[in-house]
Parts: C-alpha cells; structure tokens; sequence
C-alpha cells in the first residue's frame, strides 16, 4: 500500500497486496497487484476474493460437487438394472468379493498416501512429496490393473458390455470410475514431473491439494460401489 | 500507514489485517489468530498429524473388513443398515479428515454436500417413479 513505511526487515515473500509486500518491494520498483499469480513463493497467502477462499479450491468443490450428480446417476441406473440379466450371468455368479475387497484396502490406502503427500507439501519437503505421490499413483495402477483383470474374467466368463442391461450399467459405473482414477494417475505421474523439473508454478502445495482432493473423491466413489455394487447382493 | 508488525517473519503476512480492516483469513478461510498460528505447519495448521492420518487409515481399513465380514453373515433385517451405516461413516471419515472439509471454510462443505444431497434426492425421486423401493 502507498502509505506503507518502508522497512527493511519486512519479510520479502507473501501477499502482492498486504501492507509488507509494498515494504518488501525494491525501492522504485512496481507494487504487484497480480493477486493470481504468486509464482514460486514459499509463504502461505491470505487469499484477496469476495468469499475470502481461493478461487481454484471454491472451483475444485463445486466440481466435485457436480460429480456426485454424475455418479449418483449412474449408480442408480445400476440398482434399478442390477436384476436385468440373463440365467447364470448375475451379480450372485461373477462377484469375486475377496479378490475385489482386496482393490479396496489399495485405493483406500493411495488415499492415505495422498493425504501424506499434501502433508509433506505443506511442510515444503519436496523429498517426501515425491515419494508419496509416486506411491499414490502406483497405489492406483494396481487398483486399475485389477479392474482390468476383473472385467477380462467377467467378459471370460460371458458377460459382454450388450450381453444385459445389468451388464451394461455395471461396466458403465464402474468402467466411469476407473476412467476417474486413471485420470487421476496421470495427473499425479505429471505432478511429481512437473515438480521435479522445477516446473510447477504457483502455490505448489494448492496444486497437489487440489489434486489431492480429486483422488480422495475417486476414493468416496469407490466406497460407495463397493458396498451398493459388490456387498449388498442384487 | 506503518504497521507495528513490520519486522515479525513472514509467517506473519497472514495474519495481518487489510486496509479496509477487516480481518485476515488463511487460505481455508478461517480468521486468523497471530498467538495460535503455527509457523512449522503453515497452511496445514489445521489439519491432523501424519500419525493421525495412519490410525485413521486403519480405522478405515478395520471398517471395510467389518463390511466384508458382515456381507457373509446372515443377520437378517440388519444386513442392509448396517453396511449403508458403515458406509457412510468411511464416507464422511474421508472427507472430513482426508480432504479437510471438517477443517475447512464452511462453503466448501456447502458446495459439496449440496451436490450430494441434490443427487441423492433427484435420483430417490427417479428410482421411485420406477417402483425400485415398493
């Protein structure tokens, strides 16, 4: 701010806006007034909106929260078909409850590594971010290469995308999920990339908190599948 | 105008009023108080601890176990209940403490358990027009 005193103590990283930016900046230099962008800066920031929270985080729930539309739809169209099916192809048949309660326990526990990761971020321990978030994405392949060997078994065993309405709707539920995680993998993979190579601008860890947010949703999702889909016998 | 908190570590900036005077908040949106912020922890002050995310964790994994061990036994009417309530609560663990919305500014709850609750009554809606529940 212009009526701010200078001083040379002031901390040097924050807020283009805050009365100590203006101090921090370089005598002569330009006041910034990019809100939006905060570069590499290491320091949390107060955000400057009308709702007092940041734009991307507001933007990430409301995203997530359109999700649950998306989701909602597709699993109720399950339920309602879930008994559309022909003699011997039914859930009763095919479900393999071990085999899938064990991709469970390893989406659930990428959640906990997720969760690590952003801690590790906001702790700006790059080391560990890393890590966590390299062991979250392989936590994912596998879950996504055990759908692949559960839809081949299912496909094996006679159970096509048109073989019923109840195969249409559990490939259509599920196969949207494992697109989600996938889509997850990717960014997380372009994340620790992206990171690495000194790339990531911005809040580094509003980004990976971000990113976190979308794979703890993935998470939420499962849980709901496994027990409406997998437990609970049509 | 000069601020008497000029020469405090950049930890501080947070906590610092606006010109207008209104008061600081950080990134969740929550005010700011200068004598609780912990700096070690910055924007994650609020959050749980890395142990606290492990034993929640296992809680979780202990659940869905239970969830398993319950889908093969014969308790009756209470087979239903039961997993939906013990799904719910690995839902609501989830999001509360994994992605911080106990923690959080409260629109970001409305955001999101706006959504669910909308799908939830428009797809209960949909599913009884087609007799699901009768």
């Amino acid at each position: 701010m212009s009526d701010t005193t200078i001083d040379v103590a002031a901390p040097t990283t924050g807020e283009p806006d805050t009365p100590d930016e203006s101090a921090a900046s370089p005598v002569g230099a330009e006041p910034r007034d990019d809100a939006g962008d905060h570069g590499d800066h290491d320091v949390p920031f107060a955000p400057h909106t009308s709702t007092g929270v940041t734009n991307v985080k507001l933007a990430m729930w409301l995203f997530l929260g359109s999700e649950c539309l998306l989701f909602g739809g597709l699993i109720s169209t399950y339920m309602l078909y879930r008994n559309r099916h022909s003699e011997g192809i039914g859930p009763d048949q095919l479900w393999d409850i071990p085999f899938t309660s064990a991709s469970s326990f390893i989406l659930l526990m990428s959640s906990l590594t997720m969760v690590l990761a952003v801690s590790a971020a906001g702790r700006k321990d790059d080391r560990n971010t890393h890590i966590w978030l390299s062991v979250t994405a392989l936590l994912g392949a596998l879950f996504i290469a055990g759908q692949v060997y559960e839809f081949t078994t299912f496909y094996n065993e006679g159970l096509g995308y048109t073989t019923s309405l109840f195969g249409s709707s559990f490939y259509t539920l599920t196969g949207f999920h494992g697109v989600h995680v996938s889509v997850g993998i990717i960014m997380l993979l372009a994340l620790v990339g992206m990171s690495m190579r000194k790339k990531l601008h911005g809040d580094k860890a509003e980004t990976i908190e971000m990113v976190g947010l979308y794979w703890h949703f993935v998470d939420i999702v499962w849980i709901i599948i496994f027990t409406v889909v997998y437990l609970i016998p049509a | 105008m000069s601020t008497d908190t000029d020469t405090n570590d950049s930890q501080s900036n947070e906590s610092q009023p606006d010109e207008t005077g209104h008061e600081a908040t950080d990134s969740h949106g929550h005010p700011i108080d200068p004598a609780h912020e912990d700096p070690a922890h910055g924007d994650h002050a609020h959050g749980a601890s890395d142990l606290q995310y492990v034993i929640i964790a296992g809680i979780l994994a202990a659940i869905t176990g239970l969830e398993v061990l319950v889908s093969y036994l014969d308790i009756g009417p209470l087979f239903l209940p039961v997993l939906l309530i013990l799904m719910a609560i690995k839902f609501v663990t989830v999001v509360s403490f994994f992605m911080h919305l106990k923690f959080d500014n409260k629109i970001f709850s409305l955001m999101f358990y706006g959504g669910l609750f909308l799908a939830i009554f428009v797809y209960a809606a949909a599913l009884a027009t087609f007799h699901f529940f009768s």
